[in-house]
């Protein structure tokens, strides 16, 4: 499902082609990575801006400080489509502009999670928002390799259940 | 075994029976084995144990019912899963392979809600044409077949990590009949069925086969005696009548999407609370032109899906809940009828969790925001428990036709449902003993949920004494038309504490009994 990949380039070289977009992500020519180039996403019909500004809004919907970007990156991929262009488009522009009245050149120009939660708010009604965080609720915690970070084990069928592997294990009652 | 039996569409003397889940899969079978020939409609596809999945969502695009439906009224679930009404299957066996589990029978008092608790503003109360003693040996019955816990000398199932949670904190607020339930779980091998080995997955079908459903007893059991042919991928579109006003059969779309005509004796509709109705609406003709069994106009009404909610606590160190079986914990103490609490009526507490990908969804829709996160950061450390408790039928909370249609081109069902101010009151009650309970064992943060989208869907065709207050007779027979039953649990009079499946039962296998007597006797 993912797009995701290892670039072979060094922090050097990808901080020098980016642009600004904040702390999160930094953004070149078809793609965004990771400033440590940890990860990157290519993007094929949206900006990297509009890829880069899903992926903080990600963050700033369903933010878990033990979670890794490229999960958010994973989780909006699959707006980098023709399909979904034109609303990602405007639901950025309309977004920007609410940044702007907030007092910021745009939404990742807001340098603190508040900011841009209030920003969130003033558009949480709209369809664009209603979308993102819609999908998110499949599209980030249906991804089984964030399922360990939150502890939670999956399936349990194919090792026997926890008949013999602790569901009373319990020890701090 | 026997071969299946395989039956014309013009044979008339079938009894066809549309749906195969709790009630209309024990019916079938019930009735092939006391050799009445039977035809059995299913909409959607067969699955067994081998084919269930443990992943929430995987699973749920496997079972769930998600042909279009619509909704309406002030229900949250209205707002956050519009298409959604229900969690229900659609799968031989029925929603019997999502079904937790949890087995109880009726308080006596509840048989009788109108007299017990006398009439409720706004409601539609009504006393059952039954009571526990005309019940007691069907509910024998029943719990033999389905193997329930704590009842018969069968052992109850061992507490997992959620239930010792539940049940310390239980005791300690003052609690007294707490246990791990009457569950239709095995906890020692029984009927051909093995022990349950808390895998937890209990909605989403027992890999084990340890929980009781249709779908792997009744079913190929009714089959085995070569009296009972299962169709799956049969849509039913409508029910056919003479100029008598006996029903003469049904008009069904096959797996190719063909439509077919299936001719029968008897009509049983056990499509659940949702599906019944908009069945009978669906058939409406010139001579019932309100639709079938709808003389007293009370086809769809008084839908009920129980005053529920779930209560969920983080604490400082892990629980691990979704270990072991999902809903074999309940306290019973608040299930009397006390209306000192502000309500009549009451409501259990059972044990209940969610994997992370459906407590992303379920915790509290359409929230974001670290209020949200955080307590999904403590996932790990949480337990939880649902709340299932009585509501109030009322006239307008109903099924209805809507605009909207399916891929046959058939009017889906509308499911309007407002709360009552008596479901507020014991929803509040009871989320207020909740958070009591998991704070008496050192919760750092309670959360009480909104209801899910429903899994008890009752009333709707309801049984009744008088046939202008329902729809169905206190054998799930048509106060109109003789030879029509309604087999599920759209049948209920009014919802009870208790979840509803081994009544269900308990009623199939009585109306069983009842069906092959009239047609001895030649009156069907």
């Amino acid at each position: 499902m993912s797009q995701l990949r290892k670039q072979g380039l060094t922090r050097r070289a990808l901080l020098s082609r980016a642009v600004a977009t904040g702390a999160l992500a930094v953004a070149g020519p078809g793609f965004i990575a990771a400033p440590d180039a940890a990860w990157a996403v290519e993007v094929t019909a949206i900006s990297e801006h509009q890829m880069a500004t899903l992926l903080q809004m990600a963050r700033d919907i369903y933010p878990h400080d033990r979670l890794g970007d490229r999960y958010y990156a994973v989780a909006v991929k699959s707006y980098d489509v023709t399909d979904q262009k034109q609303m990602v488009a405007e639901g950025i522009v309309a977004l920007d502009a609410a940044a702007k009245q907030a007092g910021f050149d745009n939404y990742l120009a807001a340098g603190w999670e508040d900011e841009r939660v209030a920003i969130l708010r003033s558009i949480e009604d709209t369809p664009f928002f209603q979308t993102v965080r819609g999908g998110l609720v499949t599209g980030l915690y249906n991804q089984k390799g964030i399922w360990p970070i939150f502890g939670y084990e999956g399936e349990s069928f194919s090792q026997g259940g926890y008949i013999n592997r602790g569901f009373d294990d319990i020890d701090w009652l | 075994m026997a071969k299946a039996a395989k039956f014309d569409l013009t044979d008339d003397s079938v009894v066809v029976i549309v749906g195969t889940g709790a009630g209309g899969g024990v019916l079938a079978n019930e009735l092939a084995q006391k050799g009445v020939k039977v035809v059995a409609l299913e909409a959607g596809g067969r699955y067994l144990p081998e084919d269930y999945i443990n992943d929430e969502w995987e699973s749920f695009g496997q079972l769930a019912w998600t042909d279009p439906r619509t909704t309406s009224g002030d229900w949250r679930v209205a707002k956050d899963f519009s298409g959604l009404p229900a969690w229900i299957v659609k799968a031989v066996g029925g929603t019997s392979i999502h079904w937790a589990g949890a087995s109880l029978r009726f308080q006596d008092h509840e048989w009788k809600a109108l007299t017990n608790y006398g009439p409720v503003e706004g409601a539609n109360l009504l006393d059952w044409p039954l009571d526990s003693a005309e019940m007691a040996s069907w509910y024998d019955k029943a719990e033999a077949k389905l193997g329930v816990t704590g009842v018969g000398g069968r052992a109850r199932l061992p507490g997992n990590n959620n239930y010792k949670v539940f049940e310390k904190g239980a005791l300690a607020v003052g609690y007294k009949e707490v246990h791990t339930g009457n569950m239709a779980i095995n906890s020692a091998d029984y009927d051909d069925r093995m022990a349950c080995q808390q895998t937890g997955f209990c909605f989403q079908g027992c890999k084990w086969g340890a929980k009781w459903s249709s779908a792997y007893t009744d079913i190929p059991r009714g089959e085995a005696t070569g009296n009972l042919e299962v169709r799956d991928h049969a849509h039913v579109a409508r029910i056919l009548h003479d100029d008598k006003g006996r029903v003469t059969g049904v008009e069904y779309f096959d797996k190719d999407g063909n439509l077919q005509m299936q001719k029968a004796r008897i009509v049983a509709v056990a499509g659940n609370s949702f599906e019944s109705p908009r069945l009978l609406l669906n058939s409406h003709s010139t001579m019932f032109p309100d639709g079938l069994a709808n003389r007293s106009g009370q086809v769809g009404r008084n839908y009920m899906r129980h005053t529920t909610g779930s209560v969920y606590a983080t604490f400082e160190h892990p629980v691990r809940m979704w270990r072991g079986t999902t809903m074999a914990g309940i306290i019973r103490d608040e299930a009397r009828h006390d209306p000192s609490r502000g309500f009549v009526g009451g409501y259990e507490l059972e044990t209940l969790s969610l994997g992370l990908p459906f407590m992303a969804a379920f915790l509290d829709p359409g929230a974001w925001g670290r209020e949200f996160t955080t307590a999904l950061d403590s996932y790990e450390n949480m337990a939880g428990m649902w709340i299932v408790g009585e509501d109030m039928p009322q006239a307008d909370n109903r099924v209805t036709l809507s605009d909207t249609t399916d891929a046959f081109g058939l009017k889906v069902a509308n499911v309007n449902f407002s709360d009552h101010p008596n479901d507020i009151a014991m929803r509040n009650h009871a989320y207020a003993r909740g958070q009591a309970i998991y704070k008496a064992v050192g919760a750092t943060r309670t959360l009480p949920t909104p209801p899910y989208p429903s899994t008890h869907n009752l009333g709707t065709n309801r049984m009744s004494e008088r046939p202008e207050d329902g729809v169905v007779n206190k054998h799930g027979q048509s106060h109109d038309i003789p030879n029509l039953f309604v087999s599920d649990g759209s049948q209920f009079t009014t919802g009870a504490a208790e979840n509803p499946t081994l009544t269900i039962v308990a009623l199939a296998i009585r109306q069983a009994d009842h069906i092959t007597r009239e047609m001895a006797a030649g009156n069907v």
